[in-house]
Parts: C-alpha cells; structure tokens; sequence
C-alpha cells in the first residue's frame, strides 16, 4: 500500500511550506504523487526518483574522467585536503539542514576555513544593513492576519516563492484580514512588469537601480517634506498615492528581494527600506522581510551566529577567534583575490551561480562538491561526494524566511550507503582529528551525539 | 563514572545549614555521596570554599531573540574573550552575548551548574533547543512564554481555568519547556497593533482582558497543575520612572493564591529582575529608587521569590518579549532596533544599550539592583541575576557578588560616577553598610533558586543524593581578602569545577564538555478533547505552521532529565 | 553590424527553478535559461529578429543566448537574462565590497548572431575551466 505523508516540508524555497502531501510507495522508495506543492516543489521530489542519482563518491582521474571511489577514500580526501591548505573556503549551505550546518562547524574550525553560505551572493547586503540599523520584522502568520498593506519591493513572488502569496501575503484570509486579497493594498515596486506587479494595485515601475532614491522620496513624504515632480522615473502623485496607503494601513508589510541586493546601492538600499519601515512605526505598525531564496538558507545565518557570532563571510583562519567582514572575507571577493586555495561547495552549485570568472579563480586549487546531485560544481569538481536530501530522504531542522524553525520530515528512505551531510561533516572531522592526533571534541558526551559516525 | 574526593575546603551549604566547616565532599558516579573509596581522586580544597554549583532563575542564553542579538551585533565581537583557550577546545565570541560554546565556558568557569532560559516563544522552540544542543557543560531549561498567547487570553477572559491550564499543560509538553513564563500581560499582544498596557486594568485590543485578569489567571492555572515552578513574570511598564507603584499592585495579586505542588516550592510568584520595576518619580529628572518600598513589601510576603536584574555598567544588548519596551528604549537611544512579533503567541525586541557611569539615570539603576539584595531579609527569595544580558553579561555575577558583599567596592563604584551626588540623592546605597556574607550569596545563588525552581533535591546543596555540581573557589572563609577585586576573581574563574561527577574546569580552564542535561516538565493530565479541538482549528486557521510539526522532536533534546508532574483530573 | 547597449538585469524566473529541480542538465533547463528577453522596440533597433541568436558581451564576458520578447514586460533600454549559468557568463564579479556580485543592472551590448551555436549549460562551465571534452 502506498503511503500518503501530510504536512512534508517542501525544500525548495524561502517559503518553506510544510502542507505538502507525498504518496510514497510501499517499499518507501519512490515519490508516487506530490499535493499542494508549487510546479518547483513537485518537480524536486520526483526528481528524487531519478535512477541515475550517484550512490557512491567519484574522484577527478588524470585524464579528466570521474571514477567513482568508496566514502572511506573520499573522507580521507578530504580531510587530508582541508588540512594542506592554508586557507580553505567552505561555501554553500542552501540546500542542508540546520543539523549539518552544525557539524560542519567543527570541521571550518579545525581545518581553519573560511565558512560562508549563499547569503554571501543573495541577500548578504541585508545582513550589513541589518547590522547598521536593525530589523522590525514579524512572523509569516502576522502578515496572513493582520497586513492590510504589503509592499513587494525588489521581489516577485510569483516566480521565485510561488506560494508565498498564497500562504502568507495576499490572498490569504487570516484572523483580522477575513475578506483576504480584497482587504490588502498590494504594491509592487520593480522596473518590469512582473507577474506579481500584475497583482498590484499601485506598481511602480521605476527606473533600474533607482531604489534607494524612490525609498528616500516615501521617507520624505511621510515626514511631511515636498518632493520633486519625479523621482526614479515615478510621478509625484503616484508617490503621494503610495505613501497615504502605508499611513492609513492598520499594519504595514513590506518585502523586499534580490532587487535591492543585486544592484548598485546594494546594503544602503535595504537599509533606507529598514529606516522607512522605523519611520512608518511611528505612524501606524509596519515591519519588513527579506524574501530569503532558499528553503533553509536563513539557516547558516543562524546556526553560525549561535557557534560564531557571525551569520556569514566567517574567516576562522586566525585560529583564535572568528572574524568577519564582507567585501574582504566573502566568497567571491576572496576568489577574485586568489586568497583561498580550496574549495568546498556545499548543498549549492557555485558552477553554475557564481559568475564565470570567480569559479575559474576557485578552480585553481583543490574543488570538491558535497551535494546529493550532478549539477555544475559537481562536473568540476575534484570529488564530489553525495549526500541524502535534506527533507526529501532525510528530516531536520530548517529556518523559513522569518526564521521560525520547521521540523522537515523525510519522506524516502535514504539510498544504502548514502550519509546525511552532518554524518558526513562528523567522519570528516573524526578523520581530521586522527591525521592531527589530536581528540576529536564532541559537544556532549559521546553517548549523546545526535547521530552515530558510522553509516548502515 | 570516577569517584573524587574533594578534602578540608571550607563547605558552605544553606540546604543543610552549613557555614564554612571545614569538611570534605565525595562524589560518585555523578552524585554526592557519604564516603567514596580511597580509589577516589582526591581534589586538594584546603583553604578554599566550597559550594555547590550555581544555579540561575533567569538569563537569555539560548534562542531567537538572544540569536539577534549576535547576528545584528558584530562590534559586541570586538571585545574579545579574556578567558579563550587555546587547547582545541571551541572558538569563543561575544560580550554582551557570547556564543552558545562561550555561554557554556564561562558559566563552567564561574561553578554555574544550571540555567533557565527565561523567554522561549512557542513557535520557535526548536531553535531555543537547538542552540541549548550546541551549550557545552551546563543543564538548561526553558520558560515557555504565555503572558500574551492567544488560548490563555480568551479561556481566561471566559473564566476557564481548567481549560487553560490544559492548555498550558499541552504546551510546556510539546516544547519540552519548565514551566509558565509571563512578560508584559497583555502588552505584548497590544504591541501587534503598535499599542501597549501600561496599566494592570488597561484593555488587551479585541481580547478585551486585563493585564490583571491574565496574572491572576495564569498563577491559578500553575497551581492547579502543581508545577515545579511558580508563574515568573516580567511586570507591565518597566523601565519607566513611577513604575514602582504598578509593581507593588501586581505583586499584591499573589495574596490570595495558595502554592500547590510535590515540590517544596514556597512561592506563587517569581518577580524577575525587579531592578527595572523598582523606579520612583516622573519623569528621567526626579528619577530615583523605590527599592526599600518594594522590597518591604517582598520580605513580609512569602509567597514571592524576586531576582535582581542588577545594571553592571556595560555596553550590553537589551533583549525582551516586551516587543513595546524596546520600540521605547529605541526612541531614547537611537540605536539599531530589531523587532519579531510572533503569530498568536509573543513578541521580542532587541536593542543595544551602554549603561554609561557619566549619565545620572544608569547610575541610579545601578544602586537600585544592589539595594534590592541589600534591603533583602530572607536571601533564600533574592536571587542574582543581571536578566543577562539586559543590565548586563552574566560574567559580571562575580562583581555584583564582590559589590553585595563589600561597601569599600560599593563606593569605589560611586566614586567613578560623573553624578556622583546626584546619584547618592536619588538612591539610599550611599548609607547602606550591610556587607552580605559568603553563606548569603550562596542562598542567592545556589540554594535559593534551586528551591524557587522546585529543583531542591537536584540543584543548590551537597547533600548526599544530590547532583555532583561542586565549585571550588579560592577564598578563604577564615581569612576573606581585604581587596574586594579577589572576590571577582576568584568567582570568575573556579579553583575547580565539577559537573555531574566530572571535572569540567581546572584553574578556570575548561577540560571537558561534561555531561549536560535539558531539564523539561512532563505534565499529564486527562487529554481534554475541547481544547485539543481548539488547538487542531487554530492551527488550520491561524498558523503558518502544520501542528504535525510544531512539537520539538525528541533528537532536539538529546539528553533530558524529565520532571513528571501527574494532574488528578 | 547594428549593436545596442543596453542594463541588463538576471533575476529568478519560476520556469528556471522548475526546470533546474529536473537537473541542469535537463533540456527544460537550457530552454529557460539560455535566452534573453529585451523590448521588441530594442530588437528592431539593433535589427534583431525574435527568436534567433544574440551575442551579449559585458566588460566581463560575452555569451550566446537566444532573444526572446519579454515574458514579463521589460521597458525600452533594459534586457533580462534569467538568473543561471548564461547569465553568469556576463555577471561581473564586482561587489561593491559587499561580496555580491553585479547581478543585476550592468552595461551590456548586445548585437545579432544568427549563426553563433547555443552552448549548452555543461560546454560553458567545464569550457571555462578547460575540462569540456566535447566538440566545439
């Protein structure tokens, strides 16, 4: 008898929806059908299915072909790797779970690594404006039951969270907002006309990369100031419009995406978001979101902070404390600067997402891929090495876009022989250990460790 | 395990009226004992005091809002550890809000055996217990927040006791949380529409209950569970001059609820960090201390237990479920604020402060926490506590130790103040000459919050039976420094500490992650179908989250020590 | 031959993480990701016909992608690669010392190339870092 699986979290992307339904097959071996999951959702789990997904860890041959080697092998290689280099990078981290960004904690320290996750090259800026001016933000639920203005500054839902708006944003009926999408004023703020733009009862079409003035011109606004007849390519009146709808909302949502951090202005433009958002509290409540990409990439951000301090670009190369500053120690800076001479991508595919130019730079050095399956890195790499699926063929703890924390389950059971990424990460770090003679250091006693190191 | 042998230090022991005899402890297989063999390692304690180890009622260690507050600080990280090791253990960061392996050092390095996590918000329970798992050494637990959840405030609006402590009862069991936490009745859920409830009679928006109604209400719901813990609540209206006029009433509504629990807990109301509820005058220029009217009323009435809240005079990072406060502070000071109202249940802001000793108001908090210990009759319901990290880091437990326990410290503090005089004016601690004593500090620390926690048999003595958690301070009782600072010291950095029968700190050196516990309450009662109902409709409606995933999984909690509490129906 | 500059923006598309779920070697995936969606006003300007090969050359890169007219409406003066490995052969890697790249709004000039071949996902990457065992 197949078997249905209810309230599954989808891997995928900042929304981390945990409705998804899975009908599995008997042996607990194949994904039959996927409910409620986005066109994305449903292709990932059936993807899961793909017979041609490598089992075993396969090593880079002189003549440029990958022979497939055992995980003993691979781990040695590993470990041996990280600790000849001087200063390794360990990358990625948008497709694990909390559990391995844990254990991968210990392995940066003891190899002296630089750690850093895909924020790095997403919404990084926010971090940095996080730093200078803080963040009122809310739960997803708060948005679903009471937003009565959400503003979509820089992000388009529709395509890159495609049941944000569903679930959480504009048509849900929540608690105070029963009347749903028909009690919301929706702004869209992007230079196309997006499909979520489409949605919008005021879209501003402004002009490329003019985000930090049109953010400044509602500041102005709203401080009861004039403004010029155009801003960023926006009429007055248009603004004017814009800025009474936040004033008389009951509460003020606004999201913002990779339209503020990809482009020039960078931090300074999530920063005045931040501010306007601190202004409008003055007025009525408001709060704001970065629209985080992946399923668990506000992970690392947590995970690291609570180990280090720091929720990305952490150079731990000093050996005595954790040092961070973007620009010098993040990933694609320190590429373009030849100052790391290994890389690890991890739960990511910087091949195909890194500009071409960084990725040749890494690829002078020792480039190993930890990732369940083929993608770019992978088919550069010097080894790569597959792990199961975090919340396809293995459970965990995953942080959603407002950071509340979701217990995934797994739905598949993993293939044979296959470790997680925290399994993996510990027997790397036992083997470094043994290289090292040094004894390994376990948070708890040993006996309490979340996972044994050895693989069924 | 190994048996040790701790010789001739000079015990001190409230739980068995034991003031400084020179006597020796043995443990065994993680508990103390009578007598251990002579195979025991022996630890040479002569000339030093031995205690048990401390025990903390309320500090921030671990979870979302304590998380902020290293994310959004990363100049809190240029103050570096003094105390970072070198010997491969891990990398320590943070001041104000160290890391979770720093958080576990150095309460190691001071004897601190267990923790409460004072604020853990429901829905973010796997992340408070997630970052407990990566806490080296000491024991944890976590006070679920419930001062402005939804259930309690419409089944205590309806009157419905027994629902809502079914509720309650459900809750502390899927988070795998202590007990009941309150902060701002009512003003945390106001704050989701931008309001707040300054008053104990001030209106919740849409629910219509009354700060007072959800105090009373809660500390009847924990007694008819008989939990180990009383109701531990964060007051309306702190931090504001005059506030010390609501604090009084609401601690008055403990009069009428009898404690009820197998337990031997005494209190049905923990007041927490009461410097900040402690304030007279009207506004910021006649500010001044009210901590004499306060702590009058807690010595005449046993059925409070209170801990400090004392301001260290640091750069910290204010952190508080009372989402309105800090929105407040943030218009006082300027700084980066961040906010996290959380659906249905809390809210939490954090906010860096410098409680600088050139500004008048910072020193005046100051005398406030320290004349609340000082004015205290009975230190077995005072407790040290800083609300780390909100008045200040609880490494500073040490000098605020050092400063209760010596008036030359005390002044040379004052001496440092721009406003010296203006201080002395608003504050009494200028005329208050009572030294505390070692065996007092180890009522504050040790025994005190052990028994106010219903830990008593576990934490806060050496009795045989109990908890191997033993510190080993270089002082000696018979002959205390006249230098105040070898107080700090030798409180900061343990001679020795032993956790759960292990040597976990040498010389203020840590040795071994030992063998840590998260300590929950398994409350069971008969399951009561309407609020089971209740709880499946909302979480249909209301919540983002499915139900199936709300309850922390068991792997979270790796090592538990479970308190069962069984409900007669 | 006709040219034109124009921004250049490369952002999500929900037809690009689809087919990427399916793997990036999957035919889904070059259909979503090699192409370039500019204003048709821009494409007869530079003598572009919809649907055939264009070179996009930044200060960085250049690559072959087919153009398209927009999916989501594009202004005159912009052009949209979807975030993924065509995109990236053009990214500059510059961050402003932020550490993210210019992913978005970059000078690009962009001019017909009816004849060029659209490389497929994995010839780019193993191409770059001299691994491509492939013909040309």
């Amino acid at each position: 008898m197949p078997k249905l699986i209810t309230q599954v979290g989808c891997p995928y992307c900042g929304s981390s929806c945990d409705d998804i339904e899975v009908l599995v097959s008997d042996d607990g071996k194949k994904v039959l059908e996927v409910h409620n999951a986005c066109t994305i959702g449903n292709n990932l789990f059936h993807h899961a299915n793909d017979s041609t997904r490598p089992m075993l860890p396969r090593k880079r041959q002189p003549d440029g072909s990958m022979k497939e080697i055992s995980y003993d092998e691979a781990v040695d290689y590993t470990a041996k790797t990280l600790l000849a280099a001087k200063k390794p990078l360990i990358f990625g981290f948008g497709s694990t779970n909390c559990e391995g960004m844990s254990a991968v904690g210990r392995v940066a320290e003891k190899a002296g690594a630089v750690l850093d996750n895909c924020a790095s090259i997403c919404h990084g800026p926010s971090f940095l404006a996080i730093f200078d001016n803080g963040y009122p933000s809310c739960t997803l639920g708060e948005v679903k039951n009471r937003a009565d203005c959400v503003v979509f500054w820089g992000c388009n839902p529709m395509h890159a969270h495609p049941r944000h708006t569903s679930r959480y944003s504009i048509f849900p009926r929540g608690f105070f907002t029963q009347k749903g999408q028909m009690q919301r004023t929706i702004i869209s703020v992007d230079p196309r006309v997006s499909d979520t733009a489409k949605l919008a009862d005021i879209h501003y079409m402004l002009n490329q990369g003019h985000d930090y003035e049109l953010f400044d011109a509602f500041r102005t606004v709203l401080r009861g100031h004039d403004i010029p007849d155009e801003v960023a390519g926006i009429k007055k009146e248009q603004i004017l419009q814009g800025a009474e709808a936040m004033k008389k909302a009951r509460f003020v949502m606004i999201f913002f995406g990779m339209g503020c951090t990809h482009t020039d202005g960078r931090n300074h433009n999530v920063d005045i978001a931040i501010s306007l958002t601190r202004d409008l509290n003055t007025h009525t409540k408001a709060s704001i979101m970065a629209m985080r990409g992946h399923y668990n990439i506000a992970g690392p951000g947590q995970v690291w902070s609570w180990q280090f301090g720091f929720p990305y670009c952490i150079d731990l190369s000093k050996g005595s404390h954790a040092h961070m500053n973007p620009g010098e120690t993040s990933s694609v800076d320190l590429a373009m600067r030849d100052e790391v001479d290994c890389f690890v991508n991890v739960g990511t595919d910087a091949g195909a997402h890194w500009p071409i130019d960084a990725v040749k730079h890494v690829k002078k050095h020792p480039f190993i891929t930890i990732d369940p399956n083929f993608c770019m890195a992978s088919e550069i790499s010097d080894l790569h090495i597959p792990v199961r699926i975090a919340g396809v063929d293995e459970g965990g703890v995953v942080y959603r876009m407002d950071n509340v924390p979701i217990q995934f389950k797994a739905v598949l059971k993993g293939l044979t022989g296959v470790p997680s990424d925290e399994e993996l990460f510990d027997m790397i770090y036992e083997r470094m250990c043994k290289l090292t003679l040094t004894e390994p250091i376990w948070l708890a006693a040993l006996e309490h460790r979340k996972y044994p190191s050895v693989v069924s | 395990m190994a048996e040790i042998l701790i010789k001739n230090g000079f015990v001190i022991d409230p739980t068995r009226k034991i003031d400084g005899d020179v006597a020796d402890v043995a443990i065994k297989d993680g508990k103390i004992v009578d007598t251990v063999s002579s195979a025991a390692k022996v630890i040479d304690a002569k000339g030093k005091v031995v205690m048990a180890g401390g025990v903390d009622v309320h500090a921030h260690v671990a979870g979302p809002k304590v998380n902020v507050g290293r994310l959004f600080r990363p100049e809190d990280k240029l103050f570096k550890s003094p105390m970072a090791q070198k010997n491969g253990y891990r990398m320590e960061s943070g001041f104000s809000v160290p890391s979770t392996f720093k958080t576990g050092y150095d309460y190691a390095r001071m004897g601190y055996a267990f923790v409460m996590e004072a604020a853990m918000p429901p829905l973010f329970t796997a992340h408070v217990h997630e970052e407990i798992h990566d806490t080296p050494i000491i024991d944890e637990a976590a006070l679920p927040v419930f001062g402005n959840n939804w259930f309690v405030m419409d089944y205590l609006k309806k009157g419905e006791i027994e629902n809502t402590a079914a509720y309650i009862a459900w809750l502390i069991r899927v988070t795998k949380g202590f007990g009941i936490k309150v902060v701002n009745p009512g003003g945390t859920a106001a704050w989701s529409w931008g309001l707040n409830c300054l008053s104990l009679d001030d209106p919740v928006p849409y629910f219509e209950i009354t700060p007072r109604e959800i105090i009373i209400g809660l500390m009847k719901a924990n007694e008819y569970l008989g939990l180990p813990h009383s109701m531990h609540i964060h007051q309306n209206n702190l931090g504001n001059p005059g506030n010390y006029a609501i604090t009084l009433d609401s601690l008055k509504l403990a009069e009428g609820i009898k404690p009820k629990n197998k337990f031997g807990r005494e209190q049905v109301m923990h007041s927490t960090h009461l410097q900040f509820h402690s304030y007279g005058g009207d506004s910021w220029a006649n500010f001044e201390s009210k901590a004499k009217e306060v702590m009058d009323y807690v010595n005449q009435n046993k059925g409070i237990t209170v801990d400090l809240g004392c301001v260290t005079l640091d750069e910290t990072t204010t952190m508080t479920a009372d989402g309105p406060f800090e929105h407040h502070l943030n218009h006082l000071n300027h700084l980066k604020w961040c906010n996290v109202d959380v659906e249905l249940e809390t809210a939490a802001g954090v906010v860096p402060y410098v409680y600088d000793k050139n500004i008048k108001v910072c020193g005046i908090q100051w005398a406030v926490g320290l004349e609340l210990g000082l004015y205290a009759t009975d230190p077995n319901r005072t407790f040290v506590s800083t609300d780390h990290p909100n008045a200040g880091p609880f490494i500073r437990y040490p000098r605020i130790i050092k400063w209760l326990m010596s008036k030359k410290a005390r002044e040379a503090t004052l001496d440092t103040f721009k406003y010296k005089d203006k201080v002395i004016d608003a504050t009494n601690i200028h005329s208050m000459d009572r030294e505390l004593t070692l065996y007092e500090i180890a009522q504050m620390t040790r025994s005190g919050p052990a028994k106010c926690l219903g830990l008593s048999n576990i934490y806060g003595g050496l009795a045989p039976g109990m908890n191997a958690d033993v510190g080993v301070f270089d002082l000696n009782y018979k002959n205390m420094p006249s230098d105040p600072e070898m107080i700090e010291k030798a409180f900061l950095r343990a001679a020795c500490f032993i956790k759960s029968g292990e040597i976990v700190v040498r010389d203020g050196e840590v040795l071994g992650h030992g063998h840590k516990n998260t300590i929950w309450v398994n409350v069971k009662m008969p399951e009561n179908p309407q609020v089971m109902r209740d709880i499946t409709q909302s979480f249909t409606k209301d919540y983002t989250v499915g139900l199936s995933n709300y309850p922390v999984r068991d792997y979270l909690a790796p090592h538990p020590f479970v308190i069962d509490v069984d409900v007669e129906a | 031959m006709p040219k034109i500059r124009l921004n250049m923006i490369t952002q999500r598309s929900i037809e690009e993480g689809a087919a990427m779920e399916k793997g990036k070697t999957n035919p889904d995936y070059f259909t979503a990701c090699s192409i370039c969606e500019m204003n048709p006003e821009d494409m007869k300007k530079a003598g572009i016909w919809k649907s055939t090969n264009v070179r996009v050359t930044s200060e960085c890169g250049s690559v072959i992608v087919k153009a398209i007219e927009p999916t989501q409406f594009v202004p005159p003066g912009l052009a949209h690669i979807r975030q993924g490995v065509w995109a990236n052969q053009v990214v500059p890697p510059r961050t402003q010392s932020t550490g993210v790249p210019q992913y978005s709004g970059f000078p690009v000039t962009i001019e017909p190339a009816p004849n060029e071949r659209l490389k497929t996902a994995l010839e780019l990457v193993q191409g770059a870092v001299g691994l491509w065992k492939g013909g040309n």
